[in-house]
């Protein structure tokens, strides 16, 4: 009997949590485990072999050769620093860009006006992000539309200050990341219970002092949820720097690197920087309990 | 008073931030338009021949379908990895429990080229073809995650009775799943597995590494904005892609509200 | 397109030497071993096969297979999808049979990875000056007998039998197209024309223009910066751009790193190059004919192009057969298609470069489609044997300078370094 086998074998089951965690554990950790980790495992040891000079071969040996090539090479450590920096200038602008329009959105708007932001600030993420990128180079170039708004009311030159610069780059980056940090900010603020903000109302708080008090430490869960993303997305890229500017960003080496110089060991030791920011940067955040805010 | 004056001006800053937002898609919109090659303000020549060109492109159309279906296979592996991993962390405690949803966020939370490069180098390493299949399972490794967040998310504000309820009245663990479970998360699992489809069919840099020579649609325009003669096309095609976009978008936010959009920004960040 | 080849050229040999011994050494019986006694980078010769007799080649073309697998740079096998005006393939299809599926590759990296590691997946490929001699001298390409292309008695006599495909005197391949880089300006800014590279490299002149020089975003710039030192500072002794001793590259990395802070953009993608010139972000720099062309065509701002005294840079295809071509007939019908006046007027209109065989000129010059220009063949010396000859092509830097000087010249992959560092 078909249906007496189903029985008894989904009631054995039942008899056996541990068998039933298996079953679900086992196939995301599997894939996980060997897929994600396996080739991220791969790609830290292969940081510590090398290419040799004559044969473009992969040495497997041992050799801390590229670290020290990145430590001792004055290029690296700057690069990386840049990267770093602005990361964490993006990070910071559009936290405060971000926070009044989330604020309004969670507290202030009718739940409709609230539905249409919601769609309103996640539709540019599906336009696609290099369009986006050549969109602000129309902007933000010489002669661009900046420039030409400005020309229009008498003001010449603007143009200028942008260009090809690192400030358009920051400003292209702060513009693409921007509904990452709004939207967990957005869910963070709609959580905090009304009756707070009554309660410090009542308690003769101002809005200013509920603000500080009240809101902002409730919110820093979602600030550093969505400082996860600009932080990193900012970090890795490398494709809107050499559109945008002319500097070179971690992404822009390690492409390099891998794809016109074939030197995987080098890139992957490369990569670790990056890896070892984020992995600070993960730590930190999630001891403010970023990771709940997600 | 001073409560009035907070709200304006929290309603210039919103319709300022929404302008910054929709600048660019502005531009995008006027330039499908542009008559010119290169793409400099203001425009000179305005032309609609981009609009025909585009949809009797067929390079374009073969990227269309193959972006769809990987991103249907992304989606469903997703849905599958992810409520079982939701599953797994919410009714059972296991040794590693704590570091599952640190695990999941990874992916997401490094730099996609280096999820780019580590997978290049494994599947090269094990002599695993670039292909369709490769770029399905590294599309999958970042998309569980959008699906795990809204299950569990939905999970944990969910009350277990029912289960045990289910369970006392003689249900075994498939019928629990089926009648009891699924009504439970089916909102929240579509909502996640919208947005990982969404996810994967935007998705460049990952796909840059794992495509070998398939062309999805972010890939096709990738190639095609450095061709002048293209330029035109990809802002129609781009165009096209926001418009499509809008349905998955509304959907999961009418299903689901604020807690789409805010798995969406889970989710959708993982396209970096 | 053009894009693409650029990032072609510049490409290393760094991967081939471990994707070579990676794969099957011995090509299959029928196509013959290659004659390789020629120096090939030494990186690659250990995975060469052992050279003996002459290869024997087919005398005449069979019917074709139905199918034909090709690795291309994007724009080399239109089919009208992109341009009605340009469709050379689907023609080709009707009259051959020959159902055909291009796959368009990056950089010269991807070609070769995907030429060697997928062998009997694709019957051809459109390789670049170094990634030609690389696949030679790697086994990868099956030598082809010309007598069997109707068109190669056409071309040019230059491109004939071009060190990048033919070696000791064995065809592996049939030059398509080739281009320079020339030295484009804005003629707003530069009333009297510049004659030399020195308008971006000399100190004084470039400080009269900072922030609007353009230069080439990649290592192999380097070359064009020794290419200008080789005039401006004979003492060097500079021979060949491409093949530098250590002096020699110092040299032309620090005049890269004292002009960076003149540098507006440096340019990955020629569309880039064209917003910037349009929008007066840059006003001189290195450019293709292409570039010039459309800007011209766009019309927005005037510029021209100059070969400067020190001469230029510049870059070769060829299309070549695999050693283990499924479809070897259809590739023998594909070259002879693509050397054909009619398909050259095509591809090098809409490629953007000069053609192999000028018989296409006569319509190229009265122009063809919508990305022709008049005069075509004068504009891009199409026959100028002169300049031709004094292009100096793109190739692998290795550290075997090719001559007397022996091991001692800089390897491409200390180029990678030392670029990076001028961008700082």
């Amino acid at each position: 009997m078909p249906g007496g086998a189903r029985r008894r074998l989904l009631g054995w089951f039942s008899r056996h949590p541990r068998l039933q965690l298996l079953a679900l554990l086992v196939p995301p950790a599997g894939w996980f485990g060997l897929v994600y980790y396996g080739s991220l495992a791969l790609l830290l040891v292969s940081a510590f072999w090398t290419l040799d000079p004559t044969t473009h071969q992969v040495l497997h040996q041992f050799s801390l050769a590229n670290l020290q090539k990145l430590v001792t090479e004055s290029v690296y450590p700057t690069i990386a620093l840049r990267t770093t920096v602005i990361a964490a200038i993006v990070t910071v602008a559009d936290a405060v860009i971000a926070f009044p329009i989330a604020f309004y959105m969670a507290r202030v708007a009718s739940p409709r006006t609230r539905a249409a932001l919601a769609v309103a600030v996640l539709l540019p993420l599906w336009a696609s992000y290099l369009v986006r990128v050549y969109a602000w180079r129309v902007i933000l170039s010489d002669s661009g539309l900046v420039d030409w708004a400005f020309a229009q009311l008498g003001i010449a030159n603007v143009g200028s200050l942008f260009g090809i610069s690192d400030l358009s780059m920051t400003i292209v980056f702060i513009y693409l990341w921007l509904p990452y940090m709004i939207l967990p900010i957005f869910a963070g603020l709609e959580r905090i219970p009304a009756s707070y903000l009554e309660a410090s109302a009542d308690l003769g708080g101002r809005p200013w002092t509920t603000f500080r008090r009240i809101i902002l430490p409730l919110a820093i869960p979602a600030l550093a949820a969505g400082s996860i993303f600009t932080f990193s997305l900012t970090l890795g890229d490398y494709i809107t720097p050499s559109l945008v500017s002319n500097s070179q960003f971690i992404g822009n080496v390690i492409v390099g690197e891998l794809g016109v110089a074939g030197d995987i060991p080098f890139a992957a030791a490369f990569a670790m920087v990056p890896i070892a920011i984020m992995a600070v940067y993960l730590l930190t955040v999630r001891r403010l309990g970023a990771f709940e805010a997600l | 008073m001073r409560a009035a004056a907070a709200r304006v001006g929290l309603r210039v800053a919103t319709g300022l931030t929404v302008a910054f937002l929709y600048l660019p898609i502005a531009v995008i919109a006027l330039y499908a338009f542009n008559g010119d090659r290169g793409q400099t303000w203001p425009i000179t020549n305005f032309s609609l021949q981009w609009f025909g060109d585009a949809f009797n492109n067929q390079s374009v159309r073969d990227a269309m379908v193959l972006s769809v279906s990987i991103a249907t296979l992304a989606m469903l592996a997703a849905i599958i990895l992810g409520t079982a991993a939701s599953l797994a962390v919410h009714r059972y405690r296991f040794f590693g429990r704590d570091i599952v949803s640190f695990a999941l966020v990874l992916p997401i939370a490094l730099p996609g080229i280096i999820t780019g490069i580590a997978l290049n180098a494994a599947f090269r390493g094990i002599g695993l073809g670039l292909g369709t299949l490769t770029i399905v399972i590294g599309h999958a490794t970042f998309c569980v995650v959008v699906v795990y967040n809204n299950v569990i998310a939905r999970l944990r504000r969910s009350s277990s009775s029912l289960e045990e309820a289910s369970a006392d009245l003689g249900a075994d663990q498939l019928q629990t799943f089926r009648y009891v479970t699924l009504p439970v998360i089916r909102t929240a699992l579509l909502a996640g597995a919208l947005l990982a489809f969404a996810l994967s069919f935007d998705e460049i840099i990952v796909t840059y590494f794992v495509a070998g020579t398939q062309e999805t649609i972010p890939i096709w325009i990738y190639d095609h904005l450095h061709q002048p003669n293209q330029r035109p096309i990809v802002n129609v095609v781009a165009l096209f892609v926001i418009l499509l976009s809008t349905i998955p978008v509304y959907i999961s936010q009418r299903l689901v509200g604020a807690e789409a959009t805010a798995g969406a920004a889970t989710g959708a960040s993982a396209r970096r | 397109m053009n894009n693409r080849r650029w990032a072609a050229l510049v490409a290393a040999t760094a991967i081939l030497a471990s994707a070579c011994s990676g794969t099957a050494t011995t090509p299959p019986a029928a196509t013959g071993t290659p004659a390789n006694s020629v120096a090939p980078p030494t990186t690659v010769a250990s995975g060469t096969p052992a050279a003996s007799a002459g290869p024997s080649l087919p005398t005449s073309v069979g019917a074709g297979e139905g199918e034909l697998d090709l690795v291309i740079w994007p724009g080399y096998a239109e089919d009208g999808s992109n341009d009605p005006h340009y469709n050379w393939v689907k023609p080709f299809q009707d009259a051959t049979g020959c159902k055909v599926n291009a796959k368009t590759a990056d950089t010269s990296d991807d070609m070769y990875n995907l030429m060697t590691q997928n062998h009997g997946l694709y019957d051809g490929v459109s390789a670049s000056g170094d990634a030609s001699n690389r696949l030679i001298g790697a086994g990868e390409i099956a030598p082809i007998n010309v007598n069997l292309i109707p068109d190669y008695v056409n071309i040019s006599p230059f491109l004939q039998s071009p060190a990048h495909n033919t070696v000791n005197g064995v065809h592996y391949g049939i030059s398509l197209g080739w281009g320079a880089n020339f030295l484009m300006y804005n003629t707003k800014d530069f009333t009297t024309a510049p004659t030399s590279w020195a308008s971006v490299f000399d100190p004084t002149q470039a400080a009269a223009v900072k922030g609007k020089i353009t230069d080439y975003a990649g290592p192999i710039y380097i070359a064009d910066a020794a290419l200008y030192l080789k005039s401006a500072q004979p003492a060097l002794g500079i021979t060949d751009p491409y093949e530098l001793t250590q002096p020699q590259f110092d040299a032309a990395v620090a005049l890269l790193k004292a002009q960076q802070p003149f540098v507006g953009k440096y340019w990955a993608s020629y569309t880039d190059e064209i917003d910037n010139f349009e929008a007066g972000t840059s006003t001189i720099g290195t450019a293709w004919q292409y570039q010039a062309n459309t800007i011209t065509a766009d019309g927005k701002v005037k510029i021209a192009t100059v070969v400067p005294t020190e001469g230029v840079t510049g870059w070769a295809d060829t299309w070549m057969m695999s050693a283990y071509a499924k479809h070897p007939n259809c590739m023998y019908l594909w070259m002879a298609w693509a050397l054909k006046p009619d398909t050259q007027v095509q591809s090098a209109e809409y490629f953007g470069e000069a053609p192999a065989n000028p018989l296409a000129c006569p319509k190229l010059d009265a122009v063809y489609g919508p990305y022709g220009i008049k005069d075509f063949c004068t504009i891009y010396h199409a026959q100028d044997t002169a300049f031709y000859n004094a292009v100096a092509f793109w190739k692998t830097p290795s550290a075997d300078c090719g001559d007397s000087r022996g091991k001692t010249c800089v390897d491409y992959s200390k180029w990678i370094d030392a670029y990076t560092s001028v961008k700082g």
